[in-house]
């Protein structure tokens, strides 16, 4: 039970921080979400145009600086990289592109599971499906290879460059897109953003919570343990949203949701698929970034870049329905993932 | 010995998993280097019912499993 604490407590503090959150100002049953978030500070950056989803989140300014805190505290920050970057740069825009088709990352995924949100147990199907293909991969050989040792800079770069970038918004709002309305409008105060992002960050980074992780570890070796912190954040949410009164169970009219049910299979397999084949969900991605790992300050880039390309060309999806490319969209995420699978276990192989 | 450093999780488990499933070893070493892959490594060899003592090496850590 001892080693399961963290884990446990990890789950309970974000199913907590997206109740306040959401509370304070963030969007119904979105009170944390990495997919979400990342796509507003692409649109804040101008790198997409939807107007109603652009904000530079500082929960995910928060994530990366309290995981590299804990990270450097622990003396267990190190620059690493090199595994594949620009593979883990395509597999990231398909987990976003996926994602955007679903409405979430997997995160918010169980936020949404809490607030009795259907939808998202239909989408849970499918990321536990997705998770399975991967580790299919895995067991047959399937490696992005190994990291190396790199210049400490290259570990620096992202964890700074966000900082930066919160700074900015705070100095000089006017250089960044800001929706008046819709979704990206919708936000907690941002030192109370800020703080909750750190403290997830240096619980996460603590305990290596993994949404993909969790699952992918009870297929492969029937260890539980990650897995705990998912339920606790489904928990905490639920009880939350009993008590607050904001329990809604069922498949219509919820918040920033479709009830498309296969797209929502659909797109959070290739969360799941991509996300165990990149070794961690996007919030793990996070961790590791502050953690020194450019590997995963690449994937995330890539997140940033393929929330641009969701909305640019129409394949994310809205509370109306799945986008006009959706579909496109899907076809094409599942045609890479099964290219990057099959050729990369043939060349493990050889 | 197997050398997963570099290796993210869960290859150093698999790698781990694979030799003790082929070869079924009385003794183990397994070198990783990062702490996700030594707790993960650790914990699979537990209870594939191995003892495990960690040493760090410059900033590895050596693994070694005993039965």
């Amino acid at each position: 039970m001892k080693k399961n604490l963290p884990v446990l407590l990890t789950g309970v503090v974000i199913g907590i921080a997206a109740l306040v959150l959401t509370a304070c100002g963030n969007p119904a049953n979105m009170g944390f979400c990495t997919a979400c978030f990342l796509r507003d500070i692409a649109g804040a950056l101008k790198l997409h145009s939807a107007s109603i989803v652009q904000y530079v989140r500082p929960e995910i300014v928060g994530i990366i600086a309290g995981a590299a805190a804990a990270a450097l505290i622990k003396k267990e920050w190190k620059a690493v990289g090199g595994s594949s970057p620009f593979t883990r740069f395509i597999l990231a825009i398909c987990v976003m592109l996926g994602a955007l088709v679903f409405l979430g990352c997997p995160l918010r995924m169980v936020i949404r599971i809490g607030g009795g949100d259907l939808n998202a147990v239909v989408g849970l199907v499918g990321f536990i499906a997705g998770i399975y293909a991967g580790t299919i991969a895995l067991r047959k050989g399937f490696s992005l290879k190994r990291n190396y040792a790199e210049p400490r800079i290259d570990g620096v770069w992202m964890p700074v460059l966000m900082v930066v970038l919160l700074v900015l918004a705070g100095l000089a709002p006017a250089l960044f897109a800001q929706s008046t309305e819709g979704p990206g409008s919708m936000h907690a105060p941002v030192m109370l953003a800020l703080a909750a992002g750190i403290v997830v960050g240096i619980l996460a980074q603590r305990s290596r919570f993994c949404m993909a992780g969790g699952i992918r570890d009870v297929i492969m070796f029937n260890q539980w343990n990650l897995t705990l912190g998912f339920v606790a954040i489904i928990v905490t949410v639920l009880i939350g949203n009993l008590i607050l009164g904001k329990f809604n169970l069922g498949f219509t009219d919820q918040p920033v949701a479709h009830n498309d049910g296969v797209m929502n299979f659909l797109g959070m397999g290739i969360v799941g698929w991509g996300s165990v084949l990149l070794g961690g969900c996007p919030l793990r991605q996070l961790i590791l970034t502050g953690e020194g790992n450019s590997d995963s300050a690449i994937t995330v880039t890539g997140f940033v870049f393929g929330a641009a390309l969701a909305h640019n060309f129409g394949t994310a999806s809205s509370a109306k329905g799945p986008g006009a490319n959706g579909v496109a969209a899907v076809i094409a995420c599942y045609a890479v993932l099964l290219i990057v699978t099959l050729v990369n276990v043939r060349a493990s192989k050889e | 010995m197997i050398d997963a450093r570099g290796l993210a999780c869960p290859t150093p488990v698999l790698m781990t998993q694979k030799e003790i499933a082929q070869n079924s070893p009385v003794a183990l070493e397994v070198l990783v280097d990062n702490h996700s892959a030594r707790e993960n490594v650790k914990r699979f060899a537990e209870s594939a019912g191995y003892t495990v003592s960690v040493a760090e090496e410059g900033g590895d850590y050596r693994l070694t499993l005993t039965k």
